[in-house]
């Protein structure tokens, strides 16, 4: 991606969280039954949607590398995964904050919702592990890509599964006869959903841009040090490998 | 559990918000030095290229001495 496209893309980002977050300091009405501290949910529940969708995508780019073995897909795959499982961090922390706030303990157990999504993050966590204990370029490429449509099967199965499950104290936000949202708070959501979304895919084509830069750079470096007089002719700008592009 | 008053709520969504920006800035801190480690190595590049550029072209002018001279320019 160009660097104006990409400073684009980030300034639009910006626009849009701080006009969500304006929205629900200032436009979105307090919740009838947990007052201020509802306020967490514009920021709690779009980060999760967005970090499980991001680990379907994964598999979806995993799927395109096994089809098509090009390692453009294999490193979108890596940096989905990598983007998702920050926004997973964002997701535990600020449920945990959420559930202090709401129901006096930072972690509830027996809560299908918290536990699954747990599973589902550390699941990704083995994701690093598994590829860097692979020493070849290409089966690591692979078996990663198998672990990431596996993976990613799992979490549309998971949210199902859960979704079926009595939940004990996690709200349904969505969808249920409880769960009904004024229009205010469906907008503000919205718009803060929009702009979450804009900064998993900012954060994803800024690494991916980094990553790119990296690896042309390795290959340039190699192709100085063996004395190629077109360093054009090895292949720059071809090959992404992940995580250790950039490495001498 | 009954609604908190909004100076204890307050704090926990605040809480909510900076985990957010700090991971954020956190981010963004990483991949600036990424980058900026990035740029130091293209310069490194370009320097080295240039001075490998420099060598062969002297090289070249000490075969060839008159490989260097450039022609004058004809005015008409």
């Amino acid at each position: 991606m160009k660097p104006s496209v990409l400073g684009t893309l980030a300034l639009l980002t910006a626009l849009l969280i701080g006009a969500g977050f304006a929205l629900v300091f200032f436009y979105a009405a307090n919740e009838a039954d947990q007052g201020f501290v509802q306020k967490i949910f514009y920021l709690h529940v779009p980060l999760a949607i967005i970090a499980l969708g991001g680990f379907i995508v994964a598999g979806i780019h995993a799927i395109r590398h096994l089809r098509s073995g090009e390692a453009v897909h294999d490193a979108r795959s890596y940096v989905s995964i990598h983007a998702s499982v920050i926004f997973g961090v964002a997701v535990l922390v600020t449920g945990a904050i959420w559930a202090k706030a709401s129901w006096g303990r930072w972690w509830v157990w027996d809560e299908p919702t918290l536990v699954s999504f747990l599973i589902v993050f550390l699941l990704y966590c083995t994701y690093y592990p598994l590829r860097y204990a692979i020493e070849d370029r290409e089966r690591q490429a692979r078996y990663a890509s198998v672990f990431a449509i596996t993976a990613g099967a799992f979490v549309p199965l998971n949210f199902m599964a859960v979704r079926a499950a009595q939940s004990l104290v996690h709200p349904r936000t969505f969808g249920t006869v409880e769960g009904g949202m004024p229009t205010d708070m469906w907008l503000t959501f919205l718009v803060c959903f929009a702009g979450l979304a804009l900064l998993w895919v900012t954060l994803v084509s800024f690494e991916l841009t980094a990553k790119r830069a990296s690896g042309r750079l390795a290959r340039l470096r190699r192709a100085l040090a063996d004395g190629d007089p077109d360093p054009s002719a090895t292949g720059v700008g071809g090959r992404i490998a992940p995580g250790r592009a950039g490495a001498r | 559990m009954p609604a908190l008053p909004l100076d204890e709520a307050g704090k926990y969504v605040a809480a909510a918000y900076i985990v957010f920006v700090v991971l954020l800035v956190v981010y963004i801190g990483i991949m600036a030095a990424k980058l900026s480690r990035i740029s130091q190595e293209i310069e490194e590049i370009a320097e080295r290229a240039e001075r490998e550029q420099a060598a062969g072209s002297r090289q070249q002018s000490a075969a060839d001495p008159e490989a260097g001279i450039e022609t004058p320019e004809v005015s008409r």
